[in-house]
């Protein structure tokens, strides 16, 4: 197995290509969520002061 | 059957058709890239008879690079169908599918750039394709620039869909340049119009061809589920003031 992983002394090639595309899709999903959660936080606390000034 | 399509382009209506889209098109990712994974590392060959095992970057390297040039294809159609229509949404596409076009260029010349080093000796060279690769990286960068620099969306909704459309001339020349100039870069892994009836008209095994294939509905997928995910924060923020958005934030539909 430690064999297999080694990729025939290609490692730091094959698992640099790979690593990269898995840190870069999960960076951008994780971002997605923040943006998502900030934007949605934001606008929830804006529409209740709006609510209370109305009132 | 008919469907009012136009009834999509109004973003309170595409925002919750988004949003029950986006997890058919991860569930289909997550399975399309496991399988695809599998099959790159356990049943396509251990490797390559003339580069060894390096060749197992083809299976994301290209799917990267073909994604990169084919949603900026698609942004170039959304800021078509913008300009004509005046649909808002159009160009809300647009710009949901620019950064991960962006990353998807710099994947390809990240992984490129880590194969070139064991097969070419050398991480880079200023040849057609990878220079063109470059350019349309930096035709993402420039739009997503453009866009966060103008205030006023309909001004930036124009600036960055002339770029998407004079842009997209560039794809070709990537598309091509292995054809056009004498290139370091390998010619088209699959050749779907071989020169000679004995030639195989794929220049790699079938198990390697469909890991490629897997990894390409992988991204495609991803792309699909993130590009929906984006484009409905791009509506809530751009219409914030809107009723629609309002009503779904109070009842926690949104």
């Amino acid at each position: 197995m430690a064999e297999y992983f080694d990729m025939g002394k290609y490692a730091f090639f094959v698992w640099g290509s790979y690593g990269m595309v898995a840190v870069c899709l999960l960076v951008e999903v994780l971002m997605l969520r923040r943006r998502r959660r900030t934007i949605l936080h934001q606008l929830s606390r804006m529409i209740r002061i709006k609510e209370r000034e109305s009132a | 059957m008919s469907i009012n399509w136009f009834k999509y382009s109004s973003p309170a209506s595409f925002y919750p058709l988004a949003g029950s889209m986006i997890p058919w098109f991860t569930a289909a990712a997550v399975l399309f890239g496991l399988v695809g994974l599998y099959v790159s590392f356990f049943v396509a060959p251990l490797a390559d008879w003339q580069q060894g095992q390096s060749y197992k970057i083809m299976f994301i390297h290209v799917p990267a690079a073909w994604m990169s040039m084919f949603i900026y294809v698609v942004m170039a159609f959304w800021a078509i169908v913008g300009m004509i229509f005046k649909t808002r949404l159009s160009f809300m596409m647009g710009s949901a599918l620019a950064p991960t076009g962006a990353i998807f260029a710099f994947l390809g010349l990240w992984t490129g750039a880590l194969w070139g080093k064991p097969t070419w000796g050398t991480y880079w060279v200023w040849d057609a394709r990878l220079t063109s690769q470059l350019i349309l990286f930096f035709l993402y960068i420039g739009y997503i620039a453009l866009a966060s620099a103008i205030e006023d969306p309909r001004r930036a909704d124009r600036a960055t869909g002339l770029l998407a459309i004079v842009g997209v001339v560039n794809v070709p020349i990537i598309y091509f340049s292995v054809k056009w100039w004498s290139t370091l870069h390998q010619g088209s892994s699959i050749n779907f119009n071989p020169a000679g009836a004995d030639q195989r008209a794929l220049s790699m095994t079938d198990s390697m061809f469909v890991a490629m294939l897997l990894m390409t509905f992988c991204f495609w997928c991803y792309t699909i589920a993130v590009a929906l995910y984006r484009v409905r924060c791009e509506m809530v923020e751009r219409e914030k003031n809107n009723d629609w958005v309002q009503d779904l934030v109070k009842s926690g539909d949104a």
